[in-house]
């Protein structure tokens, strides 16, 4: 693979959801090294891009390749970390950060038992969103912010070359913002590429190469970061709202 | 320790053991997909194949394994692909296959729904030597799976989506949890019943809970409570003239509320513990405008 050859690249991506429409010709690309961040507002298809990337929405048409293989066939998921929209990393039974940091594993080692390298590597991630004195802690226990950061550690336990978030900022305070902000900007100066939807820029805006601005579907921008407009762009106003409690969005109409 | 003495005790006791083990074992991941009713529905759907093994005069542990399989594995798949309407169709399964168990047993010439009720309730001193061979197969399969697969089981139930972008075969992992956990019906049939078997898949995973804090001290914990009182319910109804399923429940049951008594101080000296570790409250909070700002939205 050559050094430009982008990790990702959709191109002519189309989805619909029942009759709906929701991507109309999506071209976007992530080459290696980059941050690019999709903006839009709700309903603009943010949400159905990632989903389509990591296979949770099919498309009806266009293509999708990471790291130079078609995504149908694409198999090495251990270079790929996701964040999902969640409000939560808990389940129905007690869990705690360590276990479920070591899931994100799983992509590594599909079967068998953990090996030392694994353990370190699930304690190393643990470290990097600053968690590591709670790690023995139940999930449970945490708040909005640090639920967020578990679920960034578990995407990075498997020690990706391709991060994508789905709004890793939704319902996170000032804080934990800035320590996300900090562990990201690590992980791009290891030369992690980026995909990563937001609402607004926020504290992430320094790292942001290029920001790709749906619409309806369609890309209306791509390229430099957009100033913020209208109430965003008042000095100190926090986006912080929590997204629907609780129930993952599986639609992505919402988002 | 006359208890020990009699064969059929001894046959009751093993079962009850088998499925102190794998009842709650299988129940820990119903619990943490939030489906911890799925045994209940199983249930309801293996009594077709109690009936339908009378009716065909096989041994109803085999058949209703064969049925509450299939059935749970149609489940899964309206789970999985049902967008509209899902409860529904699971009532209908739930309904359709306790109906078909009791007219296919009053169809059997050997069978009465007298027969039915020891599958409905559980007949832990009718066990017999056949039957403690079926169980201990079928209670090796789900010790295999839920142990050994413990890892992808935890990362399919705690976040669906994002063990699929692992690479985990997701679907086939949910079938096999729905077909453990029919087996695990089956198991449990002659001990506590259909109708109570989905209570000792749930209620040790909800008093072991209680105190843990950590996947592995959860399972490990309801796996230790369910052969506690699985047992110790079996040698009750030695002693005390008590059907054993309803025995053995409640006191499941009973270590539920002992133990959520039990966590209440603790986890109010936790939550002191972690005040004290913060009790520094002593911020600036700058403000972000000031009267003077021309705010315009």
């Amino acid at each position: 693979m050559s050094d430009d050859q982008p990790v990702l690249s959709i191109g002519g991506a189309t989805a619909a959801l029942g009759a709906r429409p929701v991507l109309r010709g999506v071209d976007l690309a992530v080459r290696p090294g980059e941050v690019v961040a999709l903006l839009g507002a709700n309903g603009s298809g943010k949400s159905t891009v990632i989903r389509s990337v990591i296979g949770q929405v099919p498309l009806t048409g266009g293509t999708i390749t990471l790291f130079g293989t078609e995504q149908k066939r694409f198999r090495d998921w251990a270079r790929v970390g996701y964040v999902p929209q969640r409000t939560t990393a808990a389940s129905g039974v007690p869990a705690t950060i360590r276990e479920v940091v070591s899931s994100g594993r799983l992509s590594r080692r599909k079967f068998g038992w953990l090996t030392k390298d694994d353990k370190a590597a699930v304690e190393r991630a643990i470290d990097l969103v600053g968690l590591a004195d709670r790690a023995g802690d139940s999930v449970s226990a945490l708040s909005g912010g640090q639920h967020q950061r578990v679920l960034i550690a578990r995407a990075l336990a498997s020690e990706p070359e391709l991060l994508i978030m789905d709004e890793p900022m939704a319902g996170v305070d000032l804080a934990s913002q800035e320590i996300l902000a900090s562990t990201l900007r690590e992980q791009v100066a290891g030369g992690t590429s980026v995909l990563l939807v937001l609402h607004e820029l926020g504290p992430l805006e320094p790292l942001i190469d290029r920001a790709v601005v749906l619409r309806d579907g369609c890309v209306v921008h791509d390229g430099p970061p957009p100033e913020a407009l209208g109430q965003h762009a008042l000095p100190g106003h926090d986006h912080v709202h929590p997204h629907a409690a609780g129930e993952p969005l599986r639609t992505g109409l919402l988002t | 320790m006359d208890f020990l003495e009699p064969a059929f005790m001894q046959r009751a006791l093993i079962a009850a053991l088998l499925v102190g083990i794998t009842a709650p074992a299988v129940g820990v991941y119903l619990v943490q997909r939030r489906q911890a009713l799925m045994g209940d529905g199983i249930g309801h759907v293996a009594m077709t194949g109690v009936g339908l093994g009378f009716l065909m005069s096989a041994n109803p542990v085999w058949m209703a394994t064969l049925v509450a399989v299939v059935g749970s594995v149609v489940m899964e798949l309206i789970r999985a692909y049902g967008k509209t309407r899902g409860d529904m169709a699971l009532a209908l399964l739930f309904y359709g296959g306790m109906a078909g168990g009791v007219l296919l047993i009053n169809l059997s010439s050997t069978g009465s729904n007298a027969n039915l009720t020891s599958y409905l309730f559980g007949s832990l001193t009718t066990v017999s030597p056949e039957d403690i061979t079926a169980i201990g197969i079928l209670a090796a399969f789900v010790v295999l799976v839920t142990v050994g697969l413990r890892r992808q089981l935890f990362a399919v139930s705690q976040d669906e989506e994002f063990a699929r972008v692992t690479g985990l075969p997701v679907r086939a992992l949910n079938l096999l949890i729905a077909v453990t956990a029919a087996v695990t019906v089956t198991v449990a049939m002659r001990v506590v019943g259909l109708l109570l078997v989905s209570a000792l898949m749930v209620v040790p995973v909800a008093a072991a809970q209680q105190l843990s804090k950590s996947f592995r001290a959860t399972f490990a914990g309801a796996v230790l409570i369910g052969v506690v009182v699985a047992l110790s319910g079996t040698v009750t109804t030695y002693y005390v003239a008590a059907p054993p399923g309803a025995t053995i429940v409640l006191y499941a049951i009973g270590v539920f509320i002992l133990l959520t008594l039990l966590a209440t101080p603790l986890a109010k000296r936790r939550a002191r513990a972690a005040e004290a570790a913060t009790r520094d409250c002593d911020a600036r909070v700058p403000a972000t405008r000031r009267p003077t700002d021309d705010v315009k939205v």
